[in-house]
């Protein structure tokens, strides 16, 4: 049994105007124990949608899921609140993008690392403080039992990510989903992060749902990767199996992208490639291939017919009918 | 930050002399000779001129201002026109009622707002929130007389739980004092409510929609420590302020409820002193209620810090 | 990285018996329809629709009140003294014998008057402060410490003060409430002054020499319009509860004239024994009021989203 089942997951929103917005429609992935996943695609394909929704921090309504999301069995959505926050924050924990706004402004360091300690391990406020100083020395900030008494707005961005890693990771969960968790810092302070999160996890031994538009970061850190387009997962591989081959032409438009050291010198000059057009809108319910505005091998076919997910290769699914197919042993 | 405190107090000097210079030359912006003016329409000659004596007419506007001014700064705020009496003395021998039924009201309504505010933001677009809003209109709407005369119909006349009218000093025990100020502080305090559960819900709506709410759900914590510790420390500089600015409020509407519920405050003194044309104590309760509402934003503006770390001097 | 161009089947050898076809998924929530026009904006913003419709209401019976099966609002009638709501006195009569539903209702005009009177005085002259503030520098600072310090009088009691001095007339309680409410408007106007002067277009149209005159007449009275018609609304609301207040306590428009505020005052005396006397100017005047409100929050909500975030 995987450590997190996502069986047919659907998020969908009221939008102001009466519609309804389909965030994430039919989405169904699972996550070994102690494994990584990145989830990878555009803003706007429902990558951060779909973290939310594994914690259930979607705010219903105007939202709404469907599906199931099993963590050691139990499914998720059918628990009650109360049931969903003995899980947060301990069995299941989250790394925000924004670390300059996602630590609260007026409480302090030590505070904010101790609540979940005392929420789910019922620390007194000194053990908690005592943890938290802990906690911050296993990120790596210097002079943590001075820094536990300060507020956010005193330190650097790196610093806050470190503290919400520090915060992640209190009560040793036993999954951890990092959404972009490097996309707001600088260069040199993302490959920082990046090795801390390596070297935590090997320590913590918690899986990790990374969520990223970031290639590089995907190929550095994950072992498996799902792309996502429009609210949907349209291919999965080891990292290794993606890079080499992707089969749906999304990733391998994504992968265009991304810009690969040497290639420049085999003669031809290569561009950044970008895939044209605009992600479709989810307002409207999408008859066919999601990819098919965008796709240049789209024929008839696609827009009429959406593909199943389908195994192209040992491991490794992708929804296109056009798809390269090898011999699997049946 | 001790620099900050003296820096905002003396802001407030500014503040606090147009004030005064306003209060001060009222007198001479009315039409007509001020003296015949404040003796009223019965007086006689020899009253205007004793008035006029007493005003120093005969002197130049500034010293006039400065002389007055000074007395002012040392307590002093003139001899009433009527009873002869230091004005200093009338205001405090009817400071007690007023000021219980202000803090009375001030606590009953933060205690009731607050949390009123903050249920509504949580529970935004339903019911609930509909009714805190309906409720927060008709607290503007309906005058505070108006909701003091349907408190004491019902609840004194009525059902008989409250005195009708009337003031005990608290000197002759906390609850006959709490019993006489419970229903003009429920009628003051309904605009007042409705003024801090708007400013409450409008903040709460706009802090429950930042980030470290998501990361303190994320982290298991229970919707009651959200509200309450996450977003209402975040919220709590704009509600406290527009607590400040509702003093306004309470001041006057003070005035009119003194005078449904028979209180004998300074309301009490400030309508008998418009009927009579006593000039003196008119100036004096303005000035007062005046720097009350200038001290008590100062205060404010100074416990800033003790919700935000952020803010510092 | 190797190609990956798939090597197509070609269309032809796709055949229906090939194509793996997702499943269907099914709807979480089904797409609701908004109604269009001025039926939806209605529904949309019901505040505006009710409280127009009650003000509507309101100015009517004001303008129609000597057609409403009134009495002259100010016939002595000492033998008809305070009897009680009846088919010959609708509202019953006060202590003089005095019509009290013909007093009501003409005192719909007092109070219209005063409230809209004060809106319109206190905008014209709060804007003509306010932008003199925001465009003179050497004259903003003398002008926003006097507003301070106006504003730090409570406004009932500034209305009081300067009732005190004057004798007791409709138009000395308009000018008395205008006072005591200019300051908010020139800040309002002073504020929206200074952001505008920070926009770009703003800052280009001054550098390249368009005269103030002009500057007001295009970018800043266009964006005061939206918060200055809510500010009005509000303090035209604001207005008719101090004048009542003020009537209430003696200091506001001559007992003789029917204003709510006076009638209330008349009653005060006997209100525990004949409450209707209070009772129906009181209604009157918070459903008034309630109506002024209820369109200034639909004014905000629908003109003004950005405050109406705020407050």
């Amino acid at each position: 049994m995987a450590l997190l089942e996502v069986e047919n997951l659907q998020t969908h929103f009221r939008t102001p105007d009466g519609g309804v917005n389909r965030a994430v429609d039919g989405l169904s992935f699972s996550v070994e124990a102690g494994e990584t996943v990145a989830i990878v695609g555009e803003s706007g394909c429902g990558k951060s949608v779909t973290s939310m929704s594994i914690l259930r921090l979607i705010p219903e309504p105007p939202g709404q899921l469907a599906g199931s999301i099993r963590f050691q069995g139990k499914d998720l959505l059918k628990l009650t609140e109360r049931e969903m926050r003995a899980i947060r924050g301990n069995e299941i924990s989250m790394i925000f993008q924004e670390p300059m706004t996602s630590l609260n402004p007026v409480l302090s360091i030590g505070q904010q690392i101790g609540e979940a300690l005392r929420l789910h391990q019922g620390l007194s406020k000194q053990q908690a403080e005592a943890k938290a100083v802990e906690m911050l020395t296993l990120v790596g900030i210097p002079a943590p039992d001075k820094r536990v008494k300060e507020y956010p707005h005193q330190l650097s961005g790196g610093m806050r990510q470190r503290v919400m890693i520090a915060i992640a990771l209190a009560c040793n969960p036993k999954l951890l989903i990092a959404d972009e968790p490097t996309t707001a810092l600088d260069v040199t302070i993302q490959a920082q992060i990046l090795d801390l999160m390596r070297d935590l996890k090997h320590r913590v031994g918690a899986a990790i749902v990374l969520i990223t538009h970031d290639l590089g970061v995907v190929a550095e850190v994950a072992e498996r990767v799902i792309v996502m387009y429009a609210g949907r997962k349209v291919e999965e591989a080891n990292v290794a199996d993606l890079f080499r081959n992707p089969r749906h032409p999304y990733t391998q438009g994504l992968l265009g992208a991304v810009p690969k050291l040497g290639s420049s010198l085999e003669g031809e000059t290569e561009r950044l490639a970008e895939i044209p057009g605009l992600v479709p809108s989810l307002k409207q319910k999408i008859q066919g291939c999601v990819f098919a505005s965008r796709c240049p091998k789209v024929t008839e076919l696609c827009r009429e017919v959406a593909p199943a997910l389908e195994e192209k290769a040992p491991r490794h699914v992708a929804a296109c009918h056009y798809a390269e197919r090898e011999a699997i042993a049946a | 930050m001790f620099a900050y405190i003296i820096r905002r107090v003396l802001a407030t000097i500014p503040v606090m002399v147009v004030v005064a210079l306003f209060v001060f030359s009222l007198l001479y912006l009315a039409p007509g000779d001020p003296a015949a003016v404040i003796a009223g329409d019965q007086a006689t000659p020899a009253d205007v001129e004793r008035i006029r004596a007493s005003l120093g007419l005969d002197r130049p506007f500034v010293v006039r201002f400065s002389e007055w001014a000074w007395h002012i700064i040392r307590g002093d705020l003139g001899i009433s026109i009527f009873t002869n009496l230091p004005v200093s003395r009338m205001i405090a021998q009817r400071i007690e009622p007023t000021l219980s039924l202000m803090v009375v009201t001030l606590v009953l309504a933060v205690v009731i707002a607050v949390p009123m505010g903050v249920v509504a933001a949580w529970k935004a677009g339903s019911w609930i929130d509909r009714a805190v809003m309906a409720f927060a209109v008709l607290g503007f709407s309906v005058p505070v007389f108006v909701v003091g005369y349907v408190l004491a119909y019902y609840f004194a006349l009525g059902l008989d739980w409250f005195p009708v009218q009337g003031y005990t000093p608290l000197s002759q025990g906390f609850g006959p004092w709490l019993s006489n100020l419970v229903l003009p502080a429920v009628a003051l305090s309904s605009a007042y409510i409705a003024l801090i559960a708007r400013i409450t819900r409008a903040t709460m709506l706009e802090v429950l929609q930042q980030d470290y709410i998501r990361t303190a759900r994320a982290k298991g914590a229970g919707q009651r420590t959200i509200l309450f510790l996450h977003a209402l420390k975040n919220a709590a500089v704009p509600i406290v302020t527009v607590i400040g600015i509702g003093i306004a409020l309470l001041i006057g509407g003070a005035v009119i409820t003194e005078s449904v519920f028979a209180i004998p405050g300074l309301g009490r003194l400030t309508i008998d002193a418009i009927l009579r044309r006593d000039y003196p104590v008119i100036q004096g309760v303005v000035l007062l209620f005046s720097f009350v509402y200038v001290l008590v934003n100062l205060l404010i503006d100074l416990s800033y810090t003790l919700f935000d770390p952020r803010i510092r001097y | 990285m190797s190609s990956t161009t798939a090597p197509l089947a070609g269309r032809a050898a796709l055949t229906a018996k090939d194509v793996a076809a997702a499943a269907p998924l099914p709807d979480v929530m089904q797409p609701k329809t908004r109604r269009k026009g001025a039926i939806g904006y209605m529904l949309r913003h019901p505040t505006i629709a009710i409280g127009g419709f009650l003000l509507l209401i309101i100015f009517a019976i004001a303008i129609f009140a000597p057609f409403l099966w009134t009495k002259d609002p100010t016939a002595l009638a000492p033998v008809m003294r305070t009897r009680n709501p009846s088919a010959a006195a609708w509202f019953g009569t006060d202590m003089l014998g005095r019509d009290v539903y013909s007093r009501v209702l003409y005192g719909t005009r007092v109070s219209l008057m005063v409230g809209f009177g004060v809106a319109f005085f206190a905008s014209v002259i709060g804007l003509a402060i306010g932008l003199v503030s925001g465009f003179v520098r050497w004259a903003d600072s003398i002008i926003m410490r006097i507003m301070d310090g106006l504003m730090s009088i409570p406004s009932i009691l500034l209305a009081i003060a300067l009732m005190a001095l004057t004798r007791g007339s409709v138009g000395n309680v308009i000018l008395a409430i205008t006072i005591a409410e200019i300051p908010r408007v020139s800040r309002l106007v002073r504020g929206v002054v200074l952001s505008l002067r920070e926009q770009p277009y703003v800052d280009a149209a001054i550098a390249s020499g368009t005269s103030t005159p002009v500057i007001i007449w295009r970018h800043i009275l266009p964006n005061t319009l939206a918060p200055m018609t809510v500010q009005a609304t509000y303090i035209c609301a604001a207005a008719m509860l101090i004048e009542a207040g003020l009537s209430f306590i003696g200091a506001g428009t001559p007992p003789i004239i029917p204003s709510w505020g006076n009638i209330m005052a008349e009653g005060r005396a006997l209100w525990q024994v004949k409450p209707y006397i209070v009772f129906f100017p009181a209604i009157f005047l918070s459903i008034t009021v309630l109506a002024v409100n209820l369109l200034g929050d639909g004014l905000r909500d629908s003109l003004d989203p950005r405050a109406a975030k705020r407050v």
